[in-house]
């Protein structure tokens, strides 16, 4: 099956698969309720044996604002497909799970959960991996700062004994970078945290204001 | 003397609660994350009946330092050095995937000088990997010797790195639509003489261990993974290969123009650690082959890519003297390479395998997501399902044979 059969196959099935703008790969947008179709279609169907990655884009301003991503792979005809679909609600994502059909999608979406705070519904054991239960944010959402926000330690009788946390992370070191929007008088690189310097810790009140990089800079 | 007599119901019913009296409770034991045969920082939490494992549940995390999220915040060119931190185990070969990554964002073919110069720094890092991946997973079965001799083939592949890039270990080396700079005057006899040296000691190395009783019973059987889980968890690389898939993104996606190399593919035929174990030697072997016909066929030309004013700085010597170069120069360095609207997703055969990026741009110098698929997070997925029933003493060879590095697992 060439991949002009498949997408014909895949578009006669489920007419609600459209065409993503892509620069490489064949990529689709699905509606997150037929995704599992779709998916499963995909792999015993048209021979996408291998999910090679499961991901999320946050949209920010946007509704639908995260969209889950399936990057599939195929191991007998050695070609790559895109499938992304909308998470529903805004506020508490869910989009469903496919961990019963790659069990390589049980990390994925651990991970995708952590870092957005996706909800997979079905999946068999959805909590965090790379950071650590019960931190509270979910840090590539847009609106979290780079630098991070202070939390308390993990273990807290260490905590108790310590009375330390986890601090946001001084940027005075950089990275150096200009932004992308606004008048050239604003576009010198510079570092996305001027206030701290090493003398100067940097006061929790002062934190970075939310929202992404490119609104950070005031005219000061 | 009286004799008791006992029925045979009896014995069934007395055997059944010692059998529940003596059972003994499962053990719950933890390894790591500061242990030495995890290789880095992974954490395992075991359950233990007797010295058997019947669950394990592997905890990763432990460095993770949030690339996704800085690459968000910078230029695509600022962010080639935490590329160096991800497989820091051969890392020129992160380098050059992000680069190509960035490229095909951009839809821009660099020269073939700078293709074969990349070729090269692939292959020395697949060498570097390997050497110590075999290194250690003959420290792990209590084979110490073999990480002598690889270490010590390692130590000139740093030499080389450190002539070529300046830098031991953390390379920096590629731009994107080029490279830092040109290889220097001798250079490529230095690797070729370094390889020459390098290619009976992977025989020795062969001899050392692959008949090794001791390491034969040791690996032999021990942590097999099947064809068909190899797919389903996403294996890539080595270990997939090691389970009789023959996929290997340089012949089957060629990029860096891999199509016109000759060289072989080894794949494995149970799945087990000591498949694990020759595959890898075997391909250190054709590395060594792809390193030898990318310096004979070296071709001569630009190391960067001369059309692709917006993306790649030009050269110092222009930048100084001529307007026109001087403001190049300070928009991509201020802004960062321009990029077109769009997405990619760009996989390439690193030595621990398919290491992916998919960059999400709004255009610009900044990626506006950018996820890293980390061969070693997938292989470490399968832990759970293939260390149960194996004895404690085997998951160091299990974890050797995997070879994977917690910088590219946590990211």
């Amino acid at each position: 099956m060439s991949e002009t059969d498949f997408t014909t196959a895949l578009r006669e099935r489920f007419p609600g698969v459209t065409e993503r703008p892509s620069l490489d790969l064949a990529a689709y947008d699905c509606p997150h309720g037929e995704l599992q179709d779709i998916l499963r279609y995909l792999r015993d169907d048209a021979g996408f044996d291998m999910l090679m990655d499961v991901t999320a884009i946050d949209a920010y301003e946007e509704s639908p604002r995260f969209t889950v991503v399936y990057h599939l792979f195929s191991t007998a005809r050695r070609e790559y497909v895109r499938i992304a679909t909308p998470c529903e609600d805004d506020a508490e994502p869910r989009a469903p799970s496919v961990a019963d059909l790659w069990p390589a999608a049980d990390w994925h979406e651990r991970e995708t959960y952590d870092m957005f705070g996706i909800t997979f519904t079905g999946h068999p054991d959805l909590r965090r991996i790379l950071m650590w239960d019960g931190y509270p944010y979910f840090p590539l959402r847009k609106e979290f700062p780079l630098a991070g926000h202070e939390v308390d330690l993990p273990a807290p009788d260490v905590a108790e004994r310590t009375g330390a946390k986890v601090l946001p992370a001084p940027m005075m070191g950089g990275p150096f970078h200009s932004p992308q929007k606004g008048p050239m008088s604003r576009r010198e690189p510079r570092a996305d945290d001027e206030s701290w310097t090493e003398t100067r810790e940097k006061d929790a009140a002062q934190a970075l204001p939310d929202g992404p990089r490119d609104f950070k800079h005031s005219d000061t | 003397m009286a004799v008791k007599e006992v029925s045979i119901g009896d014995i069934g019913s007395r055997a059944a609660q010692a059998d529940e009296e003596f059972g003994g409770d499962k053990m719950l034991i933890n390894m790591g994350p500061s242990h030495p045969a995890t290789h880095g920082v992974l954490r395992l939490k075991v359950e233990l009946d007797g010295e058997t494992v019947t669950k394990c549940d592997p905890v990763v995390g432990y460095l993770h330092r949030g690339d996704e999220k800085i690459a968000e915040n910078m230029t695509y060119n600022q962010f080639v050095p935490y590329t160096d931190r991800l497989d820091y185990i051969g890392p020129i070969h992160n380098n050059v995937t992000f680069a190509l990554a960035v490229e095909r964002l951009a839809n821009l073919e660099v020269p073939p000088r700078c293709q074969a110069i990349r070729v090269l720094c692939c292959e020395l890092a697949r060498l570097q990997s390997h050497l110590l991946g075999c290194g250690v997973y003959g420290m792990d079965t209590g084979a110490l010797t073999v990480f002598m001799y690889t270490f010590t083939q390692r130590e000139k592949l740093y030499t080389l790195m450190e002539q070529l890039t300046g830098a031991r270990f953390t390379t920096s080396y590629t731009r994107i639509g080029g490279l830092m700079r040109d290889v220097p005057d001798g250079w490529l006899g230095n690797v070729r003489k370094v390889i020459d040296e390098m290619e009976p000691v992977i025989d020795e190395i062969d001899k050392l261990l692959s008949r090794n009783r001791i390491f034969y019973d040791r690996t032999v059987g021990v942590g097999v993974i099947s064809k068909e889980d190899a797919v389903a968890y996403g294996l890539t690389g080595p270990n997939l290969r090691a389970s009789g898939v023959a996929l290997d993104l340089r012949k089957d996606k060629p990029y860096l123009g891999y199509g016109q190399y000759d060289f072989d593919v080894p794949i494995g035929t149970t799945g087990d650690s000591y498949d694990r174990w020759l595959v890898r030697l075997e391909e250190m072997r054709q590395s060594i082959g792809i390193i030898r016909q990318a310096i004979d066929k070296m071709p001569d030309g630009p190391f960067y890519a001369e059309d692709a004013k917006k993306i790649f700085a030009p050269p110092k010597s222009k930048i100084l003297t001529s307007m026109e170069e001087l403001i190049q120069n300070f928009m991509i360095v201020t802004e960062g390479p321009q990029m077109p609207v769009g997405e990619v997703y760009f996989e390439a055969e690193n030595p621990k395998g398919a290491l992916g990026f998919y960059i999400v741009s709004k255009g610009g110098g900044v990626p506006y997501r950018m996820k890293i698929r980390s061969p070693s997070f997938c292989n470490l997925s399968i832990l759970s399902k293939m260390v149960p029933g194996h004895m404690v003493a085997d998951i160091p060879v299990i974890l050797g044979s995997l070879d994977f590095v917690l910088g590219e697992c946590d990211r």
